[in-house]
């Protein structure tokens, strides 16, 4: 007999009474979405800008090696996609777009269609994601009602910077990913 | 080492144990004011137990449509009876890809199955990427804690640790300066790895997608930079329904570390093209576990450490007195599952104060299954401990004449015992306690006195 068929028969054979699956109530933030979400982002170690803000930002910066795949920052990207994602270690700065927010936790989701590489948001020294304030919903419940049955090879919440606490507890921002997270809340 | 013995040697070094116990106490707090800010926390909680109670009466269909499904998204999918097998299937995996070198982030299963040791036996160099988890790899030692693997370790320790392994300045103890170097030195191992192992926090059953949770983000910096990616999944991980992730993403950091969300929560579905998915089902002992109607419960736990982080015995004895993979309450009352007689002294590592079972997301009776395991243990291996204090207590208690005179003694020897005697080096039970102010009249004198009828 095989391991699967040996686990799944003794799974099987225990008696057990059978337990409903609960329904999920439709929970409510409450309280102003964008409000929310901008202290939750800041509470993660993200910071939020406009798109004023953004500019004055990357015009501060000397960056030499940028990524976007927002169409309207376009021209802020230095380079184009490479073939191999070995190929991004050196990125400074990657652009891209999310699906949506979500309130509670300043939680931002993407897909295979919005990530060319799926490493493009980790490797990246440096992170900004562009999001439409007419894209937030209010916590997690809204937000898997939103994904639905969407069917990506691949899907990501982000809600922060990359970071650790593995030393005494002491938080350091940048661990293996993104050393900062900034999203441009238009 | 029985657990007491080995609280003793924790408990040797007072700063640190001391500071051991106020940290994980600070983690406590902050869970609790995360939790108070969701005014449906406790229904959270009830959704949570009862989704994971239709998991364990469902398993095994719930397992075979998570089969269907993720073999049908492109994912390959072996089964393992135990750690034996497991270790084996990724082992054949490596050796097919004619790999020698992976990265893997935390998952405690693969800990339990003692993977590391096994596949360096067959020459395979393991590098634990969670920085905590590198931290204690470089010192050969388990982790301390589910989430916190190296919070037994001050700065100190790390930097000189550091120093040795990674070239860092000597004495820097900057937490920035230390990570850094940890990031520099790990960057390199994710580019150069063909494999990649991480854990499994949830499996959905009606989609076949898979979902991994980290702050540091080191396990996608592993699993998108690799040709494969092996997931290690304990059967008891699986959910219903995509929507349920909705409840228990909600409850997981906050329980764990009182944040909102982990940073990163990645869905994995299917393999990006020309790149491999592997996820290996594992039993070890899960389904006897599943067969023991009074312990069955403790398969819900999702991993967040929240009973570790407020249990007084935890706090104060650290993870390594506990000697098993899991440690705390949650680890007490799974080990014995495993190995009745290795982890005997484990159910009794506990006041039974049921702070556990409180804090608990998916309301796990802890308490009351340390209580449970501590009558199958006496049962099989007769009393353990405290024998001759308990059996006084006992002759105390059976005895009305006997408890009225104790009490009275004892309120007229803790007014005058002096101070040496209980704080004196060899009454160990001195350390860190006060004894109470002892009440000038028994509660019976009281009555007698104030009974007004």
């Amino acid at each position: 007999m095989s391991s699967r068929e040996e686990i799944l028969n003794s799974i099987r054979g225990i008696q057990k009474e059978n337990k409903a699956l609960p329904d999920i109530p439709n929970f409510q933030q409450e309280g102003d979405l964008v409000e929310l979400f901008k202290s939750a982002i800041e509470a993660n170690k993200g910071e939020i800008l406009s798109k004023k803000e953004f500019e004055n930002w990357i015009a501060s910066t000397n960056f030499q090696r940028i990524i976007s795949c927002s169409e309207p920052f376009h021209t802020y990207a230095t380079q184009e996609l490479p073939d191999d994602a070995h190929q991004l270690d050196h990125l400074e700065l990657a652009i891209l777009e999310v699906q949506f927010g979500v309130a509670e936790n300043g939680a931002m989701w993407l897909d295979d269609s919005q990530l060319p590489h799926r490493a493009l948001p980790f490797i990246t020294e440096h992170l900004v994601l562009i999001l439409s304030k007419e894209n937030l919903v209010s916590n997690m419940h809204q937000a898997y009602d939103r994904i639905g049955r969407d069917h990506s090879g691949f899907g990501l919440f982000i809600a922060g910077p990359s970071k650790t606490a593995d030393i005494e507890q002491s938080l350091v921002i940048g661990a293996h990913g993104a050393k900062s997270l900034r999203v441009v809340l238009f | 080492m029985s657990h007491p013995k080995a609280a003793t040697e924790f408990l040797k070094d007072q700063a640190n144990s001391q500071w051991h116990d106020e940290t994980l106490w600070m983690i406590r707090d902050k869970r609790d004011a995360s939790s108070k800010s969701i005014p449906e926390w406790e229904e959270l909680r009830n959704l949570a137990s009862e989704i994971k109670d239709n998991v364990l009466s469902n398993l095994d269909k719930y397992l075979e449509q998570f089969e269907a499904q993720a073999l049908k998204n492109g994912i390959k999918i072996h089964w393992a009876k135990d750690a034996k097998e497991h270790n084996e299937i990724v082992l054949s995996i490596l050796q097919e890809k004619d790999c020698e070198a992976i990265v893997k982030s935390k998952s405690i299963l693969t800990e339990e199955c003692h993977l590391n040791p096994y596949l360096e036996k067959h020459g395979i160099e393991v590098v634990d990427t969670d920085l905590g988890e590198r931290i204690v790899q470089f010192l050969h030692q388990p982790p301390s804690h589910i989430v916190m693997p190296a919070i037994h370790l001050k700065k100190r320790d790390i930097s000189a640790l550091f120093h040795e392994k990674l070239q860092t300045e000597k004495g820097n103890e900057d937490p920035t300066y230390l990570t850094n170097a940890a990031r520099l030195h790990l960057r390199e191992k994710f580019l150069g790895s063909k494999v990649a192992i991480t854990g499994v926090n949830f499996g959905v059953a009606e989609t076949g997608e898979f979902v991994v949770c980290t702050n540091e983000g080191n396990a996608d910096m592993g699993v998108h930079l690799a040709d494969a990616h092996i997931a290690c999944m304990g059967i008891e991980k699986i959910i219903p329904r995509r929507k349920d992730l909705g409840v228990f993403l909600r409850l997981l950091a906050r329980s764990a570390t009182g944040q909102p969300i982990t940073n990163y929560n990645s869905h994995f579905r299917s393999p990006a093209k020309g790149k491999e998915i592997h996820l290996v089902l594992v039993d070890n002992g899960r389904t006897r576990q599943l067969a023991r109607e009074k312990f069955k419960n403790s398969l819900k736990c999702i991993r967040c450490g929240a009973c570790m982080n407020t249990c007084p015995i935890y706090r104060r004895s650290g993870g390594f007195s506990y000697g098993s993979t899991v440690p705390g309450p949650i680890g007490s009352i799974l080990s014995p599952g495993l190995d009745m007689k290795k982890y005997s002294t484990l159910p009794f590592a506990s006041t039974l104060c049921g702070s556990c079972s409180d804090v608990c997301p998916v309301k796990i009776n802890i308490h009351e299954q340390l209580y449970e395991w501590r009558q199958e243990i006496t049962k099989h291996h007769g009393a353990v401990g405290k024998g001759l204090s308990m059996k006084l207590a006992s002759g105390i208690f059976k005895s009305p004449l006997a408890y009225q005179f104790s009490g009275s003694l004892m309120r007229k020897v803790i007014k005058s015992l002096p101070k040496s005697v209980i704080y004196n080096p060899l009454n160990i039970w001195g350390k860190s306690r006060d004894l109470p102010k002892a009440p000038k009249e028994s509660f019976q004198d009281w009555y007698k006195r104030n009974r007004h009828e």
